[in-house]
């Protein structure tokens, strides 16, 4: 079946003519419609049959580049110029974007086949996707379980093969933990090395776009066209873009891998950590040297991502009042009653929770014991990591403390945060994680987490790959 | 009881970039409503700022203008509040560091004295968009035109003293800029903004509460506007009250100020680094290379014509005061008219031509080479100062070029003797009462005898070669 291919795979079905673009569109496109997973917010089967169609035309002239044709998700974060775009919010269910995203771009400059978006935490704030606007994400191993967040509907999406790789943005996790939820890989890039243009703004020190897809090989050549550097964005990296599929295939020995004492303490779900620690002597059998390490601060990283975070939000989502855009309540009457039922109606709980908090912690009074703490702290952080990586090559250790839980089950935010403790330090840091499949626990996946130094998404993607030599969790599906 | 105005100001000047300071939409003026702004400007989902560098350029050259200090990296942060006008909730500024930081500059007083003012500090800024209140009855419209356009806030120590002080001060910084080339110092397009900060206090006391004042958009209304609010001040105090901190506005038709909001009515603006930016990292070089390109400043300049072309101070620092009468006045000169004559044209003739049909020197009907060719026949004896003049007026009418003017209207000086001969001996026989008394020693009379000589020649004839050829004939 074409939707069990890799993309690697699926490059050359097209290439040799084993099937079109607009027949591979057109099978994800069904598959869509039949899964009851709730995935999408929209679905653009017609601009997708057209896109499939002209990568026809193309591939037909023989002047494709490699992932011409090949179809994807596109998390509703992204700006997609002429449809809807409504990061998950009621506040932007009517918001069709007038122009695209950098990303959105340089996909379409693929001529690559946009199936449609998908759901998320509303803004990208939340860990289970039950903060959309559009309903929750179902997990496709378990619907009564989570996916994951906030790229929940990107993660849940791939994962039931419906659709071959799905785009993810991760402010403190956000790409890794539903990889890890619903048993796929997620990458999220150093800070900078995807433009932010177009995606909209949650936290912006924080946020970073990244490939959601099935294997390591994928995930290379999926970063391969995401990455650069942007002048619209004074926050990308000037820096050139390796081809990341280059040195997937080097060997694992002398590699090593630094275990934080703080990532196996107390609070881990025993399951997710002996698949872990499986993957690891994985890595040993492969060559890896393991070497304990401390990451002393990580503790200290929740606080700090949930003061900073809220900050930025606070005021990223000022620009949402009801006067040019978005959702306007009914009959205003006046200036002051137009702000504040547009945002109490279009906002929910959770958004409104985190603007709050933004804005207390930015008062004047509050400013130096919140956000400049929390930025100290996010220093001391960073600092942890750049000991460690005087002494090791990459970190590994869990994504989340356990695997999916079930719908409605946390009601409490804090401990919804809490959850957040292996994903938050790589943000605040700005550094390369990844999530891949390495097992399962009650018949639920398990990631391992892969943190490397700025700009190792060559060593993390090749140590990922080699892990998927020698092991088939990624081959693991929900479905037939 | 005497008191002390203390007065600080806070000016806008809008830079000329030619697109905003976050965007690539055009900054120009007057443009229909909201086709000047673009997503950025429109703060839509998902955009971003990117820093444009004349923004930074101009800042850095104003800073190397008042001896600032220069931070080589400053920060830009975000200004929270919620306006219609102000599209993304916040504005963007700089807060802790600004780009420019200590400076200085010398004003000259009605006295004659210098006197030198701080400069607290300059940062960079986004303009807003502009609510318009009065378009339809229900609703207030919004053009956004004017969001994203690059300002230059200058913040003065307040170290003025008097509105007479503080009109100095602002005008010496609109000279500035505009000899600088960062802004077009047009107040009535809201180019060049001042709010006052005023206070008074008994002499030797500590400052006093001070009251904001804005929406001031010209130097007779920041004079009047400070003046009457010294005035409030000084009669809340002596009555025992105690004045308020607050915002006021300037309303000119009534010449008042208006409670606008007070300090408890205050935002609380949440400042925090913009996290969409980079510091702006200024390098030695990009300093070295500002540091090249900076013109003579008006300081410079007047000491230069004062020193050079023998002006006196005062003319000095009228011509000075504007860089498009200045650059006027030295076309005049670098063409070779003499110094002292272009200075009295400039400022006598010319200027009161101008301010009376209210049209910029830089747009006179008589261009610097016509004027130049009028004083060259003044000093060429063609004509004379008073018959150029009435040349100017025609000039200035648009009957021609000075040399036309003056042959189609035979207006060239006499100063052939035969022709004035037969005149002043005509005159001498029509007055022998006065020759008579002349020559009995009322000398003054000779102004009397200029004056008929001058008077039968339409004023052509030469003043000088008259009294010659007078005092000749009369002893």
């Amino acid at each position: 079946m074409m939707h069990n291919l890799t993309i690697a795979e699926q490059i050359k079905g097209l290439k040799n003519r084993e099937f079109s673009s607009l027949e591979l569109t057109q099978h994800y496109l069904n598959r869509i419609d039949d899964s009851k997973l709730n995935a999408f917010i929209s679905v653009t089967s017609e601009q997708a049959i057209t896109q499939a169609k002209m990568a026809d035309s193309i591939l037909a002239k023989g002047n494709a580049s490699s992932l011409t044709g090949i179809p994807y998700a596109h998390k509703d974060i992204f700006c997609t110029k002429g449809i809807k775009t409504s990061a998950g919010s009621k506040m932007l269910d009517s918001f069709i974007s007038p122009y695209d995203a950098t990303l959105t771009e340089k996909l379409n400059y693929q001529n690559m086949v946009m199936l449609g978006k998908t759901n998320m935490d509303e803004f990208a704030m939340g860990s289970s996707n039950e903060n959309s606007y559009y309903g929750p994400v179902k997990n496709p191993w378990d619907t009564k379980k989570v996916p994951g967040g906030s790229s929940g509907g990107s993660a849940a999406a791939v994962a039931s093969r419906i659709s071959p790789f799905a785009t993810g943005t991760d402010t403190g996790g956000s790409i890794r933990q539903p990889a890890s939820l619903c048993g796929i890989t997620g990458l999220k890039p150093t800070y900078g090395r995807i433009s932010r243009y177009g995606m909209i703004a949650y936290a912006s020190s924080l946020d970073q776009a990244g490939p959601m897809t099935r294997t390591a090989e994928d995930s290379a050549i999926i970063l391969n066209v995401m990455a650069g550097f942007d002048t619209k964005d004074s926050t990308s990296a000037n820096k050139s873009v390796p081809d990341y599929t280059q040195n997937l295939s080097k060997s694992m020995k002398g590699l090593k891998i630094g275990l934080p004492k703080e990532y196996f303490s107390e609070g881990l779900d025993k399951g997710v950590e002996k698949v872990v620690m499986k993957a690891i002597s994985d890595y040993e059998t492969m060559g890896a040297e393991v070497i304990e390490v401390s990451l002393p601060n990580s503790i200290h990283a929740i606080p700090a991502y949930y003061i900073v975070a809220p900050c930025e939000c606070s005021s990223n989502l000022s620009r949402f009042d009801g006067v040019r855009y978005g959702y306007r309540c009914d009959d205003p009457k006046d200036l002051n009653d137009l702000y504040l039922r547009s945002r109490s109606e279009g906002f929910g709980d959770e958004v409104k929770r985190r603007i709050m908090i933004g804005a207390y912690a930015l008062s004047a009074g509050y400013y130096d014991a919140y956000y400049l703490k929390a930025q100290k702290v996010r220093k001391l952080v960073s600092e942890d990591f750049k000991k460690v990586f005087k002494e090791v090559d990459v970190v590994m250790g869990p994504v989340s403390p356990s695997a999916a839980f079930d719908l409605g089950s946390v009601k409490d935010p804090v401990s919804m945060y809490l959850a957040d403790i292996y994903t938050l330090s790589v943000n605040l840091a700005g550094l390369p994680g990844m999530s891949i499949p390495a097992g399962f626990s009650d018949n639920l996946p398990v990631g391992l987490q892969l943190i490397g130094n700025h700009w190792s998404e060559e060593l993390l993607l090749n140590a990922a790959h080699q892990f998927q030599l020698k092991t088939d969790w990624h081959n693991s599906s929900p479905v037939d | 009881m005497t008191w002390e105005t203390v007065i600080g100001l806070e000016i806008h000047s809008q830079l000329k970039t030619k697109s905003k300071i976050f965007s690539g939409a055009s900054t120009a003026f007057g443009a229909k409503a909201n086709t000047q702004a673009c997503a950025v400007d429109l703060g839509y989902p998902g955009v971003l700022p990117v820093l444009n560098q004349e923004a930074i350029k101009m800042a850095l050259k104003f800073g190397l203008s008042v001896n600032a200090t220069i931070n080589q990296n400053s920060i830009f942060a975000r200004k929270n509040y919620f306006y219609p006008d102000l599209p993304k909730g916040y504005q963007i500024s700089q807060f802790e560091i600004p780009i420019v930081g200590n400076g200085v500059i010398d004003i000259t007083l009605e006295n004659g004295e210098n006197k030198r003012v701080g400069i607290t500090r300059a940062h960079l800024e986004e303009d807003a968009g502009k609510s318009i209140h009065d378009m339809y009855d229900e609703y207030t419209a919004i053009d956004l035109n004017r969001a994203g356009t690059p300002l230059l806030e200058i913040v003065s120590e307040p170290d003025m003293r008097s509105a007479k002080e503080a009109v100095a001060y602002a005008k010496k910084i609109h000279a500035l800029v505009q000899y600088i080339e960062i802004c077009d110092g047009n107040m009535q397009e809201g180019s060049f903004r001042c709010d006052a900060n005023v206070s008074v206090r008994k002499y030797g006391d500590e400052l006093g509460t001070r009251a904001e004042l804005k929406n001031i958009n010209s130097f007779k209304f920041l004079e009047k506007a400070i003046n009457l609010e010294v005035e409030r001040q000084i009669d809340i105090l002596e009555e025992g009250g105690s004045v308020v901190q607050e915002t006021r506005l300037y309303d000119s038709v009534n010449n008042e100020t208006r409670s606008m909001r007070s300090k408890e009515e205050a935002n609380d603006y949440r400042y925090f680094p913009d996290p969409d930016l980079l510091p702006v990292a200024v390098s030695d070089e990009l300093l070295l290379e500002i540091k090249k390109s900076l013109p003579e400043l008006p300081t410079e300049k007047k000491l230069r014509f004062t020193d050079k072309l023998g002006l006196s101070a005062y003319d000095a620092e009228i011509l000075t005061s504007q860089k498009k009468v200045a650059d006027y006045f030295e076309a005049l000169i670098n063409k070779g008219a003499d110094a002292k004559l272009s200075a009295n044209w400039v400022m006598g003739e010319l200027s009161a031509a101008l301010n009376k049909n209210q049209v910029e020197i830089n747009n006179s009907p008589i261009p610097s080479d016509e004027l130049f060719v009028l004083i060259s026949r003044i000093t060429d004896n063609t004509i004379s100062g008073k018959i150029a003049k009435d040349v100017f007026k025609l000039m200035w009418e648009g009957n021609g070029s000075v040399d036309d003017i003056i042959e189609k209207q035979g207006l060239k000086q006499l100063t052939d003797s035969s022709a004035l001969e037969p005149i002043i001996d005509d005159i001498i026989s029509n007055n022998l009462d006065q020759v008579k008394q002349f020559k009995d020693g009322n000398s003054k009379l000779l102004g009397f005898f200029v004056g008929q000589v001058m008077k039968a020649t339409q004023g052509k004839a030469n003043p000088k070669q008259v009294n010659q050829l007078l005092n000749e004939k009369l002893s």
